[in-house]
């Protein structure tokens, strides 16, 4: 179980997370949706200890992620995976090594072991062992997510943390790799939590959603509950309404 | 009343002396780091490839344009008083003593230290960094540490071929075009140059190579505001780092004088 407790954060003053309170379900896919710039990555940034909170607390299995060092905080990030916005792919590394790169960095398997697990990750992703030669920059928006999602994998962490999975993708591809997201949960019962603004289509593969606005958490339920929830602002929001008040 | 000009001045230089200790603090990490497994030979060998190897040939040719120019300034000067049969020890103290150090220094900024901060300035950008530290990885002892390391290995041994380079240079305008004799261009320099002046410049090209190095890496390291960013941070990597040097070299040379 993951507990964001009384979390606030600002940068140069400007209070982006003011006092937001989420659990996150172990073994459950939950998605915080939101408008673009209302915070979402730096609510997720928080969870494996990229940022700092200003204020409050985010609690991984009891231990507090922000004042977790050294041992501690390694083993806790053994347990955690992000797949970022654009990939986040070394581009001085192959797309084989950059799959390869935790095991190699982490664990002191063999090569022989690391080349088929790798291999086997690339199938799973349904990309071809021949892309495995390739640079990120050689791969279209829809492989590199697939190719950063083979590497979260890798280590069968236990949380996987989704910055905008599909952001610039096509609706296709947004459909693809949200099936990944829900063939590789299903087949590993990992804890998610993805932050999006793709509506409707994390409704399709969360159990949990979670709407952040101005700061705050204003709604948390299934998806069904969300559908329905009375705020205007949650209806606003899911149904595309044109916000006058940003206009 | 404190007028706005000495507000602006004490804030500025505030913001430089919190810059400075950032820098140090980061240096004395990146530094700590190589003395705590796992050791990154393979990284370092890479860095060493990048940082040294390829900027070799400008190494080369600078060397033998700046000894071919202190060869002829040399001459003409010392032919006012006679002493032509000097111009081998001025050229060899010269570049053993500054020029070698500094240009290698500036050049090394210019060409090794702008790529470091574009690359580690991309790989922030592009949360490359935040995605190594999720996998439990330093990005400070992956990537930063060494560059630090190869900086301080490759930069004097740059410095020595400058030095060769640039003697040689002076060799061809002063002996070959100008008819100095070969061996008095050689054996004042084997007179007039001692350890301490060689030792000079080993200390320098350290210093330096360190410096830059460390301006490249933590600008990189800390740059915002994609790619505009990742422009500025490199313009102000080769302006520091030269500046920097060029402060060294007068503090070091007090030492040695």
């Amino acid at each position: 179980m993951i507990k964001i407790i009384d979390l606030v954060k600002s940068f140069n003053g400007q209070v982006v997370l003011d006092g937001i309170n989420l659990e996150i379900p172990t073994g459950k896919i939950t998605v915080v949706i939101g408008k673009s710039g209302v915070g979402k990555s730096v609510l997720l940034k928080h969870i494996p200890g990229l940022l700092k909170p200003d204020r409050g607390q985010v609690i991984i299995d009891d231990v507090d992620v922000a004042q977790a060092r050294g041992r501690a905080l390694m083993e806790l990030k053994k347990r955690i995976a992000v797949l970022f916005q654009g990939g986040a792919l070394f581009d001085s590394l192959t797309v084989f090594d950059n799959i390869a790169f935790p095991l190699r960095e982490k664990t002191r398997l063999p090569e022989t072991e690391i080349v088929r697990r790798t291999l086997e990750r690339l199938e799973q992703m349904n990309l071809d062992p021949e892309v495995g030669n390739k640079l990120p920059d050689e791969l279209s928006g829809g492989m590199k997510k697939r190719v950063a999602l083979a590497r979260a994998m890798i280590q069968e962490p236990e949380i996987i943390l989704f910055d905008e999975p599909v952001t610039g993708l096509d609706p296709p591809m947004t459909n693809t790799v949200f099936h990944l997201i829900t063939k590789t949960h299903q087949e590993s019962s990992y804890t998610a939590l993805i932050v999006s603004h793709d509506i409707p289509e994390v409704f399709g593969v969360a159990d949990y959603v979670a709407m952040l606005h101005k700061g705050r958490i204003i709604a948390w339920g299934t998806p069904a509950e969300i559908q329905r929830h009375p705020d205007p602002m949650v209806q606003s929001f899911i149904h595309g309404e044109v916000d006058f008040l940003e206009v | 009343m404190i007028p706005d000009f000495v507000r602006l001045l004490g804030r500025t230089i505030l913001n430089l002396i919190q810059e400075a200790g950032a820098m140090i603090l980061f240096l004395l990490e990146g530094l700590g780091l190589a003395f705590l497994p796992p050791f990154r030979w393979a990284r370092f060998l890479e860095e060493i490839r990048l940082i040294g190897v390829k900027s070799t040939l400008i190494i080369i040719l600078t060397a033998a344009f700046a000894g071919m120019v202190l060869a002829l300034q040399g001459y003409y000067t010392l032919r006012k008083y006679g002493s032509e049969s000097a111009l081998g020890s001025a050229v060899a103290l010269s570049l053993i003593r500054e020029m070698g150090p500094v240009l290698t220094g500036i050049m090394v900024s210019a060409r090794a230290g702008s790529a470091v901060t574009a690359e580690i300035g991309i790989m922030r950008i592009t949360e490359q960094l935040d995605a190594m530290d999720t996998m439990a990885v330093n990005p400070m002892q992956y990537v930063v540490m060494p560059k630090l390391i190869a900086g301080l290995v490759a930069v004097p041994l740059l410095t020595a071929i400058f030095d060769v380079v640039g003697i040689l240079g002076g060799y061809l305008v002063g002996v070959v075009m100008l008819g100095v004799s070969s061996g008095a261009y050689f054996s004042g320099m084997r007179e007039s140059v001692v350890m301490l002046d060689v030792n000079g410049g080993i200390v320098k090209s350290l210093v330096f190579g360190l410096t830059v190095l460390l301006v490249a890496c933590y600008k990189g390291y800390y740059t915002e505001h994609g790619a505009e960013g990742v422009s500025r941070a490199t313009n102000q990597t080769v302006v520091l780092s030269a500046v920097l040097v060029l402060a060294w070299d007068y503090i070091l040379t007090s030492f040695f004088m």
